[in-house]
């Protein structure tokens, strides 16, 4: 079911509930500045959306760039979830967005699944 | 950026990465210096560093701009294990290359000196980074979002 979608172009944000209790954000393009106050504004309406005990997937397959101002927002978005009590589990993150987070020593704060399927494992377990 | 790293030697990670601290620095210029007010000027130049014989040949970036000056000494990336948004960026930078270093310009603003060589130390931990991924020990984890929690509950708040 596709909820809300915010595209411009260099990327867009789509919102969609995979099941009763999993959300999808689906990230595309470059995260980055100027980029990372559109990802706020979906990651709350993706949490806001989620049900209690549900989960958040951020599919971030379509990213092919991110800088910390974009890792920070995951950061707010993460502990948003943990306020709420929802799960927000990371996927799909190419090498080049991967690495960012092992700089910042987050790759071991965020569930990151390596694939979509693995990340509806893991929200499944929360 | 990244592709006048390349042409310059460096691998495609490094010059990834040094694209990420220049952007990373702009970035701090502009949120920081600036305020995000549009209309200021900086500065930005590169230029080829020779082999040194160990850490091979490199690049040095010099980035100045008319913000306001702080003291050098206070211009510190933070403790990552203070798990919260912001901060990030100047960690990065010094993760990232093999110098970073601070300076009020005369008269105005700041200077960042950059530099990076092709087996300096940055080269070394983004490789150590790449073989990580590859061997499957520092990439996928998949522990559950309770554990990731309970690992850093006290301080995720912050």
């Amino acid at each position: 079911m596709h909820e809300g979608q915010s595209q411009n172009p260099d990327g867009s944000m789509d919102i969609r509930s995979h099941d009763q209790k999993t959300i999808v954000l689906s990230v595309s393009g470059e995260v980055d500045i100027m980029r990372s106050p559109d990802l706020q504004n979906s990651l709350q309406d993706a949490i806001g959306k989620v049900p209690g005990k549900g989960s958040v997937i951020v599919d971030l397959s379509g990213v092919s760039y991110m800088d910390s101002s974009g890792v920070a927002t995951l950061v707010r978005g993460l502990q948003l979830s943990r306020k709420k009590g929802v799960g927000l589990v990371l996927c799909s993150l190419q090498d080049r967005v991967r690495s960012i987070f092992e700089i910042a020593r987050l790759d071991t704060v965020f569930p990151i699944a390596g694939t979509f399927d693995e990340a509806v494992e893991a929200a499944a377990s929360v | 950026m990244a592709g006048t790293a390349k042409r310059f030697g460096f691998s495609h990670d490094s010059s990834s990465h040094l694209a990420l601290a220049v952007d990373e620095a702009l970035c701090n210029v502009i949120r920081h210096g600036y305020k995000q007010e549009v209309g200021h000027p900086i500065w930005i130049k590169i230029w080829p560093l020779d082999d040194d014989g160990t850490l091979g040949p490199g690049l040095c970036i010099v980035i100045e701009d008319e913000a306001e000056q702080i003291d050098p000494s206070k211009i510190q990336g933070r403790d990552l294990d203070d798990i919260r948004p912001g901060g990030l960026g100047v960690h990065i930078i010094r993760q990232v290359v093999d110098e970073a270093e601070y300076a009020a310009r005369d008269g105005a603003g700041m200077r960042l000196k950059l530099v990076k060589r092709t087996n300096g130390p940055s080269a070394k931990r983004t490789q150590e980074l790449t073989t990580r991924c590859a061997d499957g020990t520092g990439c996928d984890d998949l522990s559950s979002p309770a554990d990731a929690s309970s690992n850093h509950d006290g301080k995720a708040g912050a």
